[in-house]
């Protein structure tokens, strides 16, 4: 297996204590005043020169935002996040109008040559035959470039910043935004609302299977600004995307907060595929510093037969809260969910999905694999839930979770509520560690122990890592040896 | 949590406040029971009944459940007692009984003197005149939890069971609970200590007649090292009645647990579980079989804590339902820091036989150490439909097929009794279940 002894290579290769992508771009950035007012949401408004309604709309999330307090219901333990103290909107300067690549701030540009990430067309055509993947690359709030845009124009999608899309789709937006994660939703999705900065939106017409996979690679690099991206795509009836997200973070002292928004809408026939590879800056050794990812993500299968797939894979953040779900709306709809979380150092995960069967004949199917190492404290929470009339509602449920090392934790806290008796839900799941066996025989063999680890953790992880699209696969098979580093011996 | 803050309280809330007010002075225990009981009732003074929003209730909403609170029951009149005693189950069973009628202890139904040699058995209302806090405090169990903590204010009769060191009791003990008469609420306890290298079977039943009675029931069940015990419980309170019970349960080294519950009464029930393993290589198997019609409510909580090293447990709970009844299972296992070689299994499956039931599960995992084997499962179905079509090809009526084919189900776990007259009987229950359907 070539891709393993790659891994294996760039594990050795790389020492993991210092996170590679912890660098800082020097460029001058715009932002917003400290803390959060409503002169601060009419500041990102105005900035974006969005209309009347859009103020209203964030205005009212402001407020409803003001009395609501913050969930404390996850397994996750964070001091008190000091709201008034972070800057709510940070924009490179003179970013609001790169027209073509030449524009772009060469600086910017580094730093996503850095990342990997396929910025320039030629790179991508060079690199992968056939694939092609259009990247709207998010740096701190502000969509930078945003490339393929004529190819894909060619076939009617629409894929821009969201800012963007609000002055030049209004009636799109209009129409969806906030209809599957309402801007009452939660504490944090009502943050988002609020003082969402930019993100990424996809329009896919009727019929059409989108040419190329789409992508989204966030990056976090202004000191203390919290991440508010707000991401939406509708797949129109019986079309087809793909998107991909990916995330980076510099390395910082101070734990940066960031709290996105995913909205998801297939309608009649349609298929979403969402992928995300997460990456955030874990924190040191010793916990300090780090990302706080509180994500609301969420799909509504709202046509028949619309089908809608998360996969993710988490390596990074401090801590993460993210439940990717999926609204069965449409009969005959499918949601799916695979997830590879790994936490090591003193990182905290909980998440999981929701799987909320509503229309007749509907299905989901839920592969969660969760592995912990270090001071690490990783948790599955996941929903599975059939209304009364969502007859012959199908749900097969798996989490494993490996351990490595005993000052870790793995726990696993599925809800499964059927109100219909035509529905059949199955739930496993297990929690084991690393058998010495296996280890045995890796060693035997002549592997390391860590490159023994690489291989079983692999193995156990393969089901998952097979889903997301093949330049992730390979990427997120490297993140993960990566991120068990130093977890053995 | 800002759920403690409730200004306006329901009906049974109010009821519960000035039952304790009117009762606290006369209820046993002296100056010590007295200030535990205070403490007790204290958290359920400020807090409320717990109600969905609270985690631990979210799909048992006892707010809801319990509308108002019943008068504490009062003392026995003879023609409850002749009433109680055509109400007892398991008269084929061989064992001891002790009866407690309407949470009162009935000498005259009880065979008090027949214990058997090394066993003490005591009502626990002498153990409230001596040593309060030896009665009243339970190790092993929350005394936050409502239940225990309303048990704790309220009970005022039950018994102690004590086995000596090294001593296998000879005869099973039976503790019958009966409610009769006029709808009242009533409390019990029962603490059970086993001593070391000792072994005991227990038989606990509660039975009823329809009046709507609310009872609350707590077990404490200490096995020491290489202790044994055998739990059986029947549940089979009248379909009116509202039956809450805990179990607490502490293993000593290589201690073994088997218990078993069969819930086959009440119009609403929950049964709590904190077992605690507290020595090495311990092994519990607990499980748990229901059937529910009409609109009941079952409910299952459970809290199997691992502290102590290569412990093994077992769990398999199994409900079916019909009409528009409604089972809850919540089950945790929890592996603390260093109870390494952990094997722990935990299986909760529902059979819904109509269109309006409902099955809630949440098997939880929290898992502190590495070197363990944990797992569980959870499914909600309906029967098989091929099952189904080879036995009715085989003619069997609809009724019957079904009938076999929830027999089955629920007997996987009836069947782990060795005692064969045990086991009949509570086949024989639930083969009634099946033949009425409530």
């Amino acid at each position: 297996m070539p891709a393993v002894q790659e891994t294996v290579a760039r594990v050795r290769s790389i020492d993991v204590d210092q996170y590679k992508y912890g660098f800082v771009t020097e460029i001058e950035s715009d932002r917003a005043d400290k803390g959060l007012s409503e002169d601060t949401v009419r500041f990102i408004s105005a900035k974006k020169g969005e209309p009347e309604w859009m103020l209203e709309w964030r205005l009212d999330a402001y407020r409803r935002w003001r009395t609501m307090a913050e969930p404390k219901w996850a397994r996750v333990d964070y001091p008190a996040i000091p709201y008034e103290e972070l800057y709510y909107y940070s924009a490179p300067k003179g970013s609001s109008g790169p027209k073509t690549l030449a524009d772009v701030d060469p600086e910017l540009l580094r730093t996503y040559a850095k990342l990997g990430i396929p910025l320039q067309e030629q790179e991508i055509l060079a690199g992968v035959e056939q694939r092609r993947v259009a990247v709207d690359a998010v740096f701190d709030s502000v969509s930078v470039a945003t490339t393929f845009k004529e190819e894909l124009g060619r076939a009617g999608v629409i894929f821009c910043p969201i800012s963007e899309a609000l002055r030049d789709h209004p009636e799109l937006v209009r129409k969806y935004l906030g209809t599957v994660v309402p801007a009452t939703d939660n504490f944090f999705a009502t943050l988002n609302a609020a003082v969402f900065s930019d993100g990424s939106f996809v329009y896919v017409p009727k019929g059409v299977r989108c040419p190329m996979e789409l992508s989204t690679y966030f990056r976090i690099n202004e000191r203390n600004t919290g991440q508010f991206e707000r991401t939406l795509i509708i797949a129109d009836e019986g079309s087809y995307v793909s998107y991909l997200e990916g995330c980076t973070a510099p390395m910082r002292d101070e734990n940066q907060l960031h709290a996105a928004v995913v909205e998801l809408v297939a309608l009649d026939d349609a298929e979403i595929k969402y992928s995300t590879v997460q990456n955030w800056y874990p924190g040191d050794a010793e916990g300090k510093g780090g990302i706080y990812n509180f994500v609301t993500k969420r799909g509504d299968c709202r046509g028949r037969n619309a089908k809608i797939s998360w996969t993710q894979v988490e390596t990074g953040s401090a801590i993460t809260w993210k439940y990717p779900s999926c609204i069965l709306r449409g009969d005959n709809s499918r949601g799916e969910f695979y997830s590879i979380a790994i936490s090591n150092g003193r990182q905290q995960v909980d998440s999981g999905t929701k799987m909320i069967h509503l229309g007749k004949n509907t299905s989901s199917k839920i592969i969660s694999k969760g592995i912990s190492a270090g001071r690490s404290q990783n948790t599955y929470r996941g929903l599975v839930s059939a209304h009364r009339k969502a007859t012959n509602a199908r749900n097969f449920t798996n989490c494993d979770s490996l351990l490595i090392g005993d000052k870790c934790g793995a726990h696993t806290v599925p809800y499964l509520e059927a109100k219909t008796s035509t529905a059949v839900f199955e739930h496993e799941a297990t929690t084991s560690k690393i058998s010495d066996d296996q280890m045995f025989y890796c060693q035997q063999r002549g592997l390391s122990s860590e490159e023994a680890v690489a291989l079983i953790v692999n193995g156990f992880v393969k089901d998952v890592l097979q889903q997301l699209p093949m330049e992730f696969a390979v990427e997120a098979q490297k993140l993960i040896s990566i991120s068990l580093e130093g977890s053995v011996g | 949590m800002n759920a403690d803050v409730r200004p306006i309280r329901t009906a049974a809330e109010t009821g519960l406040i000035e039952a304790f007010e009117a009762v606290r002075a006369a209820l046993p225990g002296g100056e010590r029971g007295a200030q535990l009981r205070d403490d007790a009732f204290a958290t359920i003074a400020s807090r409320g009944l717990p109600n969905r929003r609270v985690e631990e209730w979210k799909y048992t909403d006892l707010r809801a459940l319990m509308r108002e609170a019943r008068p504490l029951a009062g003392p026995v009149t003879p023609a409850e007692l002749a009433a109680a005693e055509a109400l007892l189950p398991m008269a084929d069973v061989e064992a001891l009984r002790i009866v407690f009628v309407n949470g009162r202890l009935a000498p005259s139904l009880s065979q008090l003197a027949g214990a058997p040699s090394g066993v003490a058995i005591s009502p626990l209302s002498d153990a409230l005149e001596g040593d309060a806090p030896h009665a009243l405090v339970l190790e092993g169990a929350p005394a936050d939890n409502a239940l225990v903590a309303l048990n704790t204010a309220f009970v005022a009769d039950g018994l102690m069971i004590a086995v000596d060191e090294g001593v296998a009791a000879s005869r099973a003990i039976h503790v019958a609970n009966v409610q009769t008469g006029a709808a009242h609420s009533s409390y019990g306890r029962l603490l059970v200590s086993v001593g070391k290298g000792a072994s005991v079977t227990l038989i606990e039943s509660h039975s009823g007649d329809a009046a709507g009675h609310q009872t609350n029931t707590l077990v404490g069940l200490d096995l020491a090292d290489d202790a044994k015990a055998n739990l059986v419980k029947l549940q089979d309170e009248g379909l009116g009645t509202l039956h809450l019970a805990t179990l607490a349960v502490r293993l000593g080294r290589k201690a073994e647990l088997n218990s078993l519950a069969l819930s086959a009464g009440s119009l609403a029930a929950r049964q709590q579980i904190f077992l605690a393993f507290k020595g090495d290589k311990a092994t519990a198997n607990v499980s748990g079989a229901g059937f529910a019609g009409a609109r009941r409510h079952l409910d299952t909580t459970l809290v199997i804590d691992h502290e102590g090293q290569g412990c093994v447990s077992r769990e398999l709970f199994k409900t079916a339902l019909d009409g528009q009844a409604r089972s809850v299972f919540q089950g945790k296992i929890v592996v603390r820091p260093g109870a390494q070689k952990t094997d722990g299994k935990m299986m909760a499956k529902a059979l819904l036989l109509s269109e309006g039931a409902e099955a809630d599960a949440k098997p939880e995992l929290e898992i502190f150490a590495d070197d363990v084997v944990c797992g569980h499962g959870a499914t909600v179905g309906a029967i098989d439909d091929e099952l189904l079509f080879y036995l009715k090809s085989r003619g069997l009526p609809q009724v019957e097929a079904e009938a076999l084919l929830v027999q089955a189900f629920v007997g996987e776990v009836i069947e782990m009794i060795e005692d064969e007259p045990l086991r009949d009987a509570l086949t024989a229950r639930a083969e009634r279940w099946l033949r009425e359907r409530d």
